[in-house]
């Protein structure tokens, strides 16, 4: 193990450790503690310029019930989790089919398509803007949900195709054989032997996807407008904006914009990190 | 007759049956091909055609030919355009500290592979950052930046530096203000890359070099990093496209200003083409290309690079 572990030093270097280790978390979360604690204050103590003190009062409760029923948080919140859980679902099956063509055969072009798919997840999203918004205009699907899924869908097959693909690849073969030698169709095979295979990779995806696509914030400017369809990265800043300079409702805003993804990270940590790091080790 | 469509079906089903192989991965793929390519293939090459005309977004577009590429570069007796120019400095500034994650996430990823208790907490508490959107990250850091009333401002105050206007009113540090707020979570992805590398790292190579008595920073460089190898190319990779995207931040935190200094590429080009200034989107597409091809530069590299491992392995 590289470092030394810590229980070979010294009881000095041990304590020093201990002591480092949550003075560290703290230097590294204080923008988030920080906003977390503008969250409780009341309005008050940003009148008095007391920013960064202790709150003079707790206000949480106030604070975030305004959120959730003075603004239209719930809403984007609502359109947020409408937007997300559709891309999810069309991404992983789209990408686990396209992911299985490709893991599985040996055509002409198989490599040339793959790198398609990688290619395409690496372009600027500037690149596509305006032929999206057209496209998404044409379609009648400008600021609406189904415009903003159907996209996502489509951008985020790239990537999931490449985790799929290599995922399919690692899986034991002689599996996939045996089970033509039994005459199995091809379908079947997808379905009831690498489908099964593949869990841990769906959910791993999943979660990821989850996360990517709650907190896309351009496309979310690009293709929508108005709390009808916009999802909650771009509410925050019609929220801001019936709220300015209001930071202890700003911050309680942005904290519940933030949690869903954030929660869903820490259910599901697992996942999230094999997918994250997936090809990070040999 | 009957017994003809039973032999057709029979026929039809015989022939699917002989080619299953051949075809299966067609039909897989074609779902997915068919959305990717009418969102991401496509569109790219409609960019480029849009790059060369003069177009709102709603009349028709007239054909300019390279004039849009002339103006925003300079070609002729035209000076190159300003913001353009501001855009591309940014995007390199971007570019070269955005890498710093690399190394700072190394940094923290060996300062927290231990096994003491709680230390998986830890672990995905620093992770943490990348988890929430940028807009929220931007948010965070614009008032921890605050002139006068935020930390930042008052930490910088006690060593006697003020920086007038603000980190973010200030047109000579907004830039490198926003860059550190992009860092933050950048470089918790780039620890939890190595986190999962150094978890993997072969603990008998590193007993055997620790007989041949390497150690400290000899280690690092001569056994552990190259075992990280892995892991480094694919920090690389997402902290050069994140580098390049940056759009959420510099929306949420300045908009481009003060004065235009903190423009990248890819704002310039949202700015162009769906401002309240007016759809320009042939220019618009022409600054959209200039990124493409800053981008593709990498990405064939990436490729290349993918390519060189496929060809090693089945």
């Amino acid at each position: 193990m590289f470092p030394r572990p810590i229980q070979q030093q010294s009881a000095g270097a041990q304590a020093g450790y201990q002591t480092l280790l949550p003075l560290a978390l703290i230097v590294w979360l204080l923008p988030l503690i920080a906003v977390f604690i503008f969250s409780i204050k009341p309005d008050a103590d940003f009148v008095n310029g007391n920013f960064w003190g202790l709150p003079s009062s707790f206000e949480m409760f106030n604070n975030y019930g305004k959120v959730f029923f003075e603004s239209n948080m719930p809403r984007y919140l609502f359109n947020s989790l409408l937007i997300t859980v559709p891309t999810v679902i069309g991404a992983v099956a789209l990408s686990a089919m396209a992911g299985f063509a490709l893991g599985i055969y040996r055509f002409k072009g198989n490599l040339l398509i793959f790198f398609m798919f990688i290619a395409g997840n690496f372009v600027p999203f500037q690149i596509l803007m305006v032929p999206v918004r057209d496209l998404t205009i044409d379609l009648g699907l400008y600021d609406t949900i189904t415009g903003l899924v159907l996209f996502h869908v489509a951008f985020q097959t790239g990537f999931c195709t490449l985790f799929m693909r290599n995922f399919i690849r690692a899986l034991p073969f002689p599996l996939i054989e045996a089970a033509r030698v039994e005459g199995i169709s091809e379908i079947r095979i997808f379905w009831y032997v690498v489908l099964p295979l593949m869990k841990p990779a769906l959910a791993a995806l999943a979660v990821l996807i989850f996360t990517f696509i709650w907190n896309d914030y351009f496309w979310a400017v690009v293709l929508t407008q108005g709390p009808d369809a916009q999802p909650v990265t771009a509410g925050i800043t019609e929220f801001n904006s019936q709220f300015r300079a209001a930071y202890h409702l700003m911050s309680a805003g942005s904290i519940v914009a933030a949690l869903p993804p954030v929660a869903m990270f820490f259910l599901m940590q697992k996942h999230f990190i094999a997918g994250l790091t997936l090809g990070a080790v040999k | 007759m009957s017994s003809v469509t039973t032999n057709g079906t029979r026929a039809e089903r015989g022939w699917y049956k002989r080619n299953e192989i051949a075809i299966t991965p067609w039909l897989f793929l074609a779902p997915a091909m068919f959305f990717f390519a009418i969102y991401v293939i496509i569109p790219i090459g409609q960019s480029f055609w849009i790059s060369f005309h003069q177009w709102d977004g709603l009349g028709e577009a007239t054909w300019v030919g390279t004039a849009n590429y002339e103006r925003l570069l300079g070609i002729g007796e035209q000076n190159m355009d300003r913001k353009f120019e501001v855009s591309f400095w940014n995007n390199l500034k971007w570019l070269v500290l955005y890498l710093l994650a690399i190394p700072m996430g190394l940094f923290i990823s060996l300062f927290l592979n231990q096994t003491v208790t709680g230390i998986r907490l830890y672990k995905s508490l620093f992770f943490f950052p990348f988890v929430i959107s940028q807009v929220v990250v931007g948010l965070v850091f614009s008032w921890f930046y605050l002139p006068n009333d935020g930390l930042f401002d008052q930490i910088t105050g006690l060593v006697g530096i003020d920086i007038k206007g603000g980190m973010l009113g200030n047109p000579n540090t907004a830039t490198y203000g926003i860059i550190a707020a992009g860092l933050w979570p950048q470089t918790a992805y780039c620890m939890i890359l190595y986190l999962t590398g150094l978890n993997a790292v072969d603990p008998e190579q590193v007993e055997a070099a620790r007989l041949d008595g390497a150690k400290g920073h000899k280690m690092l460089w001569y056994v552990i990093l190259p075992q990280l190898k892995p892991a480094t190319f694919i920090a690389f990779v997402v902290t050069i496209i994140g580098a390049l995207r940056s759009f959420d931040l510099i929306s949420v935190m300045t908009n481009g200003g003060p004065f235009g200094s903190t423009r990248v590429l890819s704002f310039y080009m949202f700015e162009e083409s769906l401002s309240e200034f007016g759809f320009r989107m042939g220019y618009g597409a022409a600054i959209a290309v200039v990124l493409f091809f800053i981008m593709l530069f990498f990405i064939v590299y990436f490729l290349w690079s993918m390519y060189q491992d496929e060809k090693g392995g089945r």
